[in-house]
């Protein structure tokens, strides 16, 4: 296959050239339709790659078909075929077969040279050990987003050996997940993440064994999908999902290493850890106890509006796999007991505060809880029912929709009110014939604005106070921008933000402030904001979203 | 962090982007009256400087992402002295001088 679209590029390259009769305007299309042709050959060829590397059997897979023990001039090895007690034997057996993944080679040794080599730094940590090592390789993590937290996540847990890892995830891979996402690869854009991030981490250690699950955690799924694993990892963005993934770790009694991320704060709790049954109050609580209502979805902010560190959500990410760790290869001290568990705390992580990190005790498991209780009302037949609406428990935002559409403008028209001669008049329109306000942050706003807009950030409007109509307005100086808006009252307003929601809520608050003299001066929005000016108008305009 | 009897000192901090409805400010050293109403006798609880808050550090207009149906709103845990306040009571627990209270609003990036 291969060796085909090698020669397809070099006759096709060669044709381009080869017509000399070929007006240029000619090649110029020609070599345009080839580069597309060849871009999607190259994008199927990285996604057979992918596949193919995917699909590789880790090295050793094929030993391990003829796993026996060899009896060798090794003495201790004769000893044990030839003198000695029979129970003592089948205890060594036992102890040298247990350990033995499906694809070890013949070993006498716990693990496979390659292991010692590989697992060296950490088994010889007491933390871990060779014990702590098979509890490792005899683990199963699911790990639900491969983004931010699920990346690094990922990563530190199959470096560390663990036996099956799955990864949960719907979306393709984007640029503008490049900085944080570290599985991914610039090559990789388009490709979904789950399969990208798989890529990385079978180059990583081919020991683990990975398991893809393409698309969304849904309740009629999270069962099923979570059931073989031993511990969950909750990498996702949105509300919704982490009460869903809490909900099924405890009716599954599975402990959860929650965590999430923006822009410079981080938070992380080990959840339903111990992982006991709904209503024994000596499990660990479960995220309904610590959060029983979802926050108002107008108070949710996600990395896309917020934006987001890379190392923070890295930071978060790295943590939950040594939280994971912790809880894997824990031992008990003796047969019957229970392991020790720390008692729940919410770590909070500040990149720009003094120190960064802080550890708050939560609550125990509350006695109500809608999930983990013995008054729970979150259980199996509900959630496999699909009767449990995490979307709506959790609220959508409305769309903002609070103009008129005489208040609101095209981008199109916006731009032809910019550029167009007067077909009355046959004057350029003057640059200062209207006002253009971008409402984003002064951040956003240094990054890339239409020429001539002026930047009034939404919260300096949105939080400046509508005088009370007996007192006179107090504002502060003639600098300010209400000032301003006042000194040029035959100017039409033209409010723009990014997508067209703050712009509206804006051109509401500044008819508020008596800004459009009773009707007197125009003041609307873009419709669609500075993504709808660059779809339409300006393709030039950067797209930092 | 001295104060008379009739007035609390307390640290009031800010965490997970709530800290942008108080200008932006993580740490606040704030001083309120030890009861509310300050005439009365009854104790000041953390009820009350919830409301104080929002009357007088507040300078954001948009109370209800801060405040919702008289406390606080659902996704902002609330941390008496580095301790969840369901350990201490909720919004009864009667502030004590020098207390540290920290609000943290959760976050859903990843």
């Amino acid at each position: 296959m291969i060796a085909i679209s090698h020669t397809l590029i070099r006759q096709s390259v060669s044709t381009a050239f080869s017509k000399p009769s070929m007006s240029l305007d000619q090649t110029v299309e020609s070599l345009k339709r080839q580069i597309a042709s060849h871009e999607s050959l190259l994008e199927d060829l990285r996604r057979q790659l992918a596949e193919a590397q995917f699909n590789q059997p880790p090295p050793g897979a094929q030993e391990s078909q003829e796993q026996t023990f060899q009896a060798s001039d090794d003495p201790l090895a004769h000893d044990l075929s030839h003198g000695i007690a029979e129970d003592y034997m089948n205890e060594v057996f036992a102890a040298l077969s247990r350990p033995q993944g499906d694809h070890s080679p013949p070993n006498r040794w716990p693990l496979s040279q390659d292991e010692y080599k590989r697992y060296g730094r950490q088994l010889i940590m007491p933390e871990i050990g060779l014990q702590g090592q098979l509890r490792l390789k005899n683990a199963s993590v699911l790990i639900i987003g491969a983004g931010g937290l699920g990346c690094p996540a990922a990563a530190y847990l199959v470096g560390a050996g663990v036996g099956t890892l799955g990864l949960v995830d719907e979306d393709v891979v984007e640029h503008s997940n490049l900085h944080r996402q570290i599985l991914h690869s610039t090559a990789r854009v388009g490709m979904s993440k789950v399969d990208s991030a798989l890529v990385s981490l079978q180059s990583l250690n081919p020991n683990v064994n990975l398991v893809p699950h393409h698309g969304r955690l849904t309740p009629e799924t999270a069962i099923s999908t979570v059931q073989p694993y031993d511990i969950v990892l909750d990498c996702t963005d949105t509300p919704a999902s982490r009460y869903l993934i809490s909900d099924t770790c405890v009716l599954l009694g599975k402990p959860l290493v929650s965590a999430s991320a923006l822009r410079i704060d981080g938070q992380l709790m080990v959840l339903n850890n111990p992982p006991r049954s709904a209503g024994d109050p000596t499990g660990g609580p479960c995220y309904r106890c610590i959060f029983p209502k979802p926050p108002p979805p107008e108070s949710v902010v996600t990395c896309g509006d917020g934006g987001i560190l890379g190392p923070v959500v890295g930071t978060m990410g790295v943590l939950q796999a040594l939280e994971a760790i912790k809880v894997l290869t824990r031992a008990s001290t003796s047969e019957n007991e229970q392991p020790v568990t720390e008692p729940p705390t919410l770590l909070i992580f500040s990149a720009y505060a003094n120190p960064m990190f802080r550890s708050i005790r939560l609550r125990a498991r509350k006695p109500k809880c809608a999930a983990c209780s013995a008054h729970a009302t979150v259980t199996p037949e509900a959630l496999n029912s699909g009767s449990l609406d995490y979307v709506q428990f959790c609220g959508m935002i409305d769309p903002v929709n609070l103009l008129s559409p005489d208040e609101r403008i095209s981008a199109e028209n916006y731009a032809k009110l910019r550029s167009e001669v007067n077909p009355y008049t046959g004057m350029e329109p003057a640059k200062d014939s209207h006002v253009l306000v971008d409402v984003r942050e002064k951040v956003q706003f240094e990054l890339c604005s239409i020429d001539g807009s002026v930047n009034i950030p939404f919260a300096d409007v949105s939080g400046f106070p509508i005088p009370q109509p007996t007192a006179s307005a107090a504002i502060p100086d003639d600098s300010h921008w209400v000032h301003e808006l006042k000194n040029i009252p035959d100017k039409p307003i033209f409010v723009v933000c990014r997508r067209g929601n703050d712009s509206q809520v804006v051109v509401r608050k500044l008819k508020q402030l008596g800004l459009d003299n009773d009707g007197q001066r125009w003041i609307g929005d873009i419709k669609g904001g500075l993504i709808a000016w660059r779809e339409k108008i300006d393709s030039d305009f950067p797209e930092y979203y | 962090m001295s104060s008379s009897p009739e007035n609390l000192t307390v640290k009031v901090e800010f965490s997970g982007g709530l800290e942008l409805l108080f200008s932006n400010k993580r740490t606040h050293t704030i001083t309120l009256p030890a009861h509310t109403p300050s005439t009365s006798t009854t104790p000041t609880t953390i009820r009350d400087l919830v409301i104080y808050l929002c009357d007088e550090l507040m300078r954001d207009p948009r109370r209800d992402l801060f405040v919702l149906d008289g406390t606080v709103r659902p996704g902002i845990l609330v941390l008496i002295n580095d301790a969840d306040w369901e350990l201490e009571g909720e919004d009864a627990y009667e502030v004590k001088n020098g207390d540290s209270i920290l609000f943290v609003s959760t976050l859903h990036g990843g």
